[in-house]
């Protein structure tokens, strides 16, 4: 059956719009495929608008990978805004890909990336737009499989009841076996429909259905167990490990949108996986081990990306770019082969040491040294042990010093408010760190004209980290010290003026916290903000605390219970039966061992620790140096 | 530093790109394209490619003109070739000249517009359209950046015309029959769009479309004073640099 496009009805409502440019596809290097080439058809959806969604890296790896598949096809949708929203339920235009516009209901796959939980509403939307039932149970043989992945899909209980299936961890091969499956399921004839296909995915222990277990709890609301309802399907759900990156050089054609969007640049993940160990770090944890690229994968990824986008910045992406066992000849040699030709280098992920700034000049050979960034986290020498964020006072404002000595003029400094164990004299630590940033920085260089900006978000507990366990600071203690270290920082007449301050209140982190590691029983409240209106909670003038917690109260969630209570050692937590690879014990003795200021070192460097990771995903660090260099590019 | 000026179409669904997702496209293009852009000096520096006089966002144009400044000399047809490659489709160079002495913005004193009004009544716009064309001034209100100006929409008039087609969105391959104005505008401050002229024609004669206007930028230059017609901007450039053959003025491709 033919599936036509919905482009002339979308026209007729673009002009009525804000940025109607976000609606219409037709990027660079995007692909449209015949209908009937394929037989096996995804939409990939990042839940946020096009402005933040069309950069993800993710989607736009999958979007590639699955469009060099023979006979299989992808395309992209992303949250309309609430004016556009408005239109096409008033003209009955359903939710659609920009790529061919194409109705998404018409696809066999829904495949959406979770970055954040604060997605979740805007998932059901795009679902209510395209005409397939919000609840999984309900929908039918005409409706495409909802397939969760990102971060936020190593806990999808919330959201459990809107999904089909969720997939944890990298996606690039699973992404195509699923697509297998799906294909020898169809050409079979569809035998046993749906659910039948969601028992082929279940099976292999690599996709999460979880409508193929059931949960029990206890009188007092905790969960007692969770278990698979059918004998085939395995207890456990592993993630997804893809072990040379090398061999996935994606993406080799960058989207590039006529729409401005958050990041204007091409990106290369330089590497994967983290184990520096910051407590609070759901990235860092679920991502391991570490596995580099190579610089010669890197360089070419880079030349390619270039002359393929025309972006004129190039980001070097990983969680602490820094830590690239070759990252001083990448950075040498790519400064090398674009000095003079207007494209700039930035190393978005930085800690705190000397070798980082090396490494910004080397990025800012044109002399422009405007700002750099470091992220300590936490005010207090106690606290960043807490976090195992190992970066003394004496490092921090040494790194500092010598930025402003080499010309850079503005230091932006990161920290979380709301930490386990913190008190209000670890925050207020800030306040003095940034006081002696910016006097040495003064005398190092012997001028006034320097700053530093604090820039401060409320920590949120992470599923599959150390503080899993941990009970969330409340929204009002969280306020209290963000006022306070305010105050301490603006009262300050010699240094005040110097220091800028960022911050976020406290509320949106506790619904973010109720979402992070909430269990199924979290999804009536979703459905409950969005069917009150709730829409890009991401967005801080959509989102609304007040609607969340009656929401709440309506769907009879205790929203403390599920943010600042602290679990006990053996509670059974909602994704205890997804397997992120570490040792459920080694969490618990991290968290112990963060209570009492113990340190981890990085097992790249040093004995490994027994995380867990490795032998149980039968994966290994891989890392340099290769001692390879980058050759100067030919002239064209 | 050579300058080349370059005109280009804006068409079907790349209409919806606003001026600055435009530059944007142009300097990503430009660098596709291994164009040798010359950049300014400073802290930051830009590209020099300079726009004149950009069609708002959501109407099409098959004459927008910017010009690009570059450090060698370079073949303007290679240009032409290797920037609309270079650039999405919908976003599509049609001419490319070297320039010559004179700014090209002072040669853009009118715009040729094609209004198309899906299910409008001819009779009707022809009625607004001779009463618009009488009346000695026509006031209308628009809000700008500044607030809500008041300005007449008349003056600036130099021909509006009424005739019937089909409207041609860009996945239609039967368009519905619709009401088709052409307008003549001289560029003026504040500037008169095809949407004041058609809050003029509300205003004399009640007309009003049932559904948002397709507009189309047909051609923008000098006005021909012997003859009143539309001339090819570009045209001196030619005249100048090469003598050759003059592009159509008002060349229509529909996208």
């Amino acid at each position: 059956m033919p599936v036509e496009s919905i482009f002339h009805r979308l026209e007729a409502l673009l002009p009525k719009v804000q940025k109607p440019i976000q609606y219409v596809g037709g990027e660079l290097n995007s692909t449209v495929k015949d209908w009937d080439s394929a037989d096996v058809r995804w939409a990939l959806m990042y839940p946020d608008a096009y402005e933040v969604g069309l950069p993800n890296q993710g989607v736009a790896i999958l979007y590639e990978i699955l469009n060099e598949l023979p006979a299989t096809l992808a395309e992209r949708t992303y949250a309309v805004w609430p004016d556009l929203e408005a239109l096409m339920r008033a003209e009955g235009v359903p939710q659609f890909t920009v790529d061919a516009h194409r109705p998404v209901r018409a696809f066999d796959v829904l495949g959406v990336s979770f970055s954040t939980e604060l997605g979740y509403t805007n998932l059901l939307t795009a679902l209510d737009l395209a005409g397939i039932p919000l609840e999984a149970v309900r929908r039918g043989e005409d409706d495409p499989i909802v397939i969760a992945g990102g971060h936020a899909a190593f806990n999808p209980e919330p959201i459990a009841d809107f999904i089909d299936a969720a997939v944890l961890g990298d996606g690039e091969q699973i992404s195509i076996a699923i697509t297998e499956v799906i294909r020898e399921w169809k050409a079979e004839g569809r035998p046993g429909g749906r659910d039948e296909l969601l028992m082929r995915l279940a099976e292999s222990g690599g996709v999460y259905v979880p409508k193929f277990y059931d949960v029990d709890y206890h009188p007092d609301g905790r969960i007692k167990r969770v278990a698979p309802n059918r004998a085939e399907v395995p207890w456990r759900v592993h993630k997804h490990t893809v072990m040379d990156l090398d061999e996935w050089p994606y993406p080799k054609k960058p989207l590039v949108p006529l729409a401005e969007t958050v990041h204007e640049r091409f990106s290369v993940e330089i590497f994967r996986g983290c184990t520096r160990g910051c407590r609070f770090c759901q990235a860092g944890m679920i991502t391991r081990p570490v596995r580099e690229r190579s610089i010669t994968t890197i360089g070419a990824m880079v030349e390619n990306g270039v002359k393929e986008s025309g972006f004129n910045e190039v980001g070097l992406l990983s969680l602490s770019s820094a830590d690239h066992s070759e990252i001083g000849d990448i950075a040498k040699g790519l400064a090398d082969r674009y000095e003079g030709t207007n494209t700039s280098l930035s190393l978005p992920s930085t800690r705190v040491d000397a070798f980082n700034i090396d490494l910004a000049n080397e990025f800012s050979r044109n002399g422009r040294r405007s700002g750099l960034t470091f992220a300590p986290e936490g005010g207090s020498e106690r606290m960043r042990k807490v976090i195992n964020k190992m970066v003394t006072e004496e490092d921090l404002i040494r790194t500092v010093t010598t930025a402003y000595s080499q010309g850079w003029r503005q230091v932006k400094l990161y920290f979380m408010c709301g930490l386990p164990t913190e008190t209000d004299e670890d925050v207020l630590g800030i306040a003095d760190l940034a006081k002696k940033v910016i006097k040495a920085g003064r005398e190092a260089t012997g001028s006034r004209d320097i700053r530093c900006t604090v820039s401060i978000g409320g920590f949120v507990p992470k599923p599959h980290t150390p503080f899993q366990w941990a009970g969330q600071a409340d929204h009002e203690t969280v306020d209290r010290r963000l006022k306070a270290l305010r105050d301490a920082l603006r009262g300050d007449k010699e240094y005040g003026r110097a220091i800028g301050y960022r911050y976020h209140d406290g509320k949106p982190s506790i619904v973010e916290g109720l979402l992070s590691r909430g269990d199924r029983r979290v999804g009536a409240v979703i459905r409950a903000v969005w069917e009150d209106g709730g829409r890009f909670d991401g967005w801080s003038e959509h989102f609304s605390y007040e609607r969340w917690m009656a929401a709440a109260e309506k769907a009879g969630v205790d929203v403390d219970w599920y943010t600042t209570r602290e679990r006990e050692e053996n509670e059974v937590l909602p994704w205890d039966h997804l397997d992120a690879g570490l040792d459920r014990e080694w969490l618990w003795q991290d968290w112990q061992e963060a209570i009492s200021g113990g340190e981890v070192e990085d097992c790249r460097w040093t004995p490994c620790y027994d995380c867990g990771v490795c032998p149980t995903m039968g994966t290994e660090i891989q890392i340099g140096p290769t001692g390879r260099k980058l050759l100067p590019l030919t002239v064209v | 530093m050579q300058r080349l000026r370059v005109r280009y179409a804006k068409r079907g669904r790349l209409r919806f790109t606003s001026h600055r997702d435009i530059s944007r496209a142009v300097e990503r293009a430009v660098r596709r394209a291994g164009i040798p852009v010359a950049y300014s000096a400073g802290f930051s520096p830009h590209p020099k490619i300079s726009y004149a006089g950009a069609a708002p966002t959501g109407v099409a144009s098959e004459a927008e003109y910017l010009e690009i400044g570059v450090t060698t000399p370079c073949d303007p047809e290679q240009v032409r070739f290797g920037l609309d490659e270079s650039l999405p489709p919908g976003l599509d160079v049609l001419d490319v000249v070297e320039a010559g002495p004179g700014g090209l913005a002072d040669r853009l004193e009118v715009s040729d517009w094609e209004v198309r009004l899906p299910g409008a009544d001819r009779e009707l716009a022809e009625v607004a359209a001779e009463k618009f064309l009488a009346a000695g001034t026509v006031e209308v209100e628009r809000l700008t950046k500044k607030g809500m100006r008041r300005f007449d929409a008349r003056e600036a008039v130099l021909g509006l015309t009424v005739s019937e087609g089909t409207d041609r969105t860009a996945a239609q391959v039967h368009g519905q029959p619709c009401v088709i104005l052409r307008m003549v505008v001289r560029h003026m401050t504040p500037a008169v769009r095809p949407d004041d002229v058609l809050t003029g024609l509300r205003l004399v004669a009640d007309f009003a479309p049932p559904v948002p206007p397709e507009v189309t930028r047909l051609a923008q230059g000098p006005l021909d004073a012997r003859t009143g017609a539309l001339a090819d901007p570009l045209d001196l450039d030619r005249d100048n640099t090469r003598g050759g053959e003059a592009g159509p003025a008002s060349e229509h491709v529909a996208g």
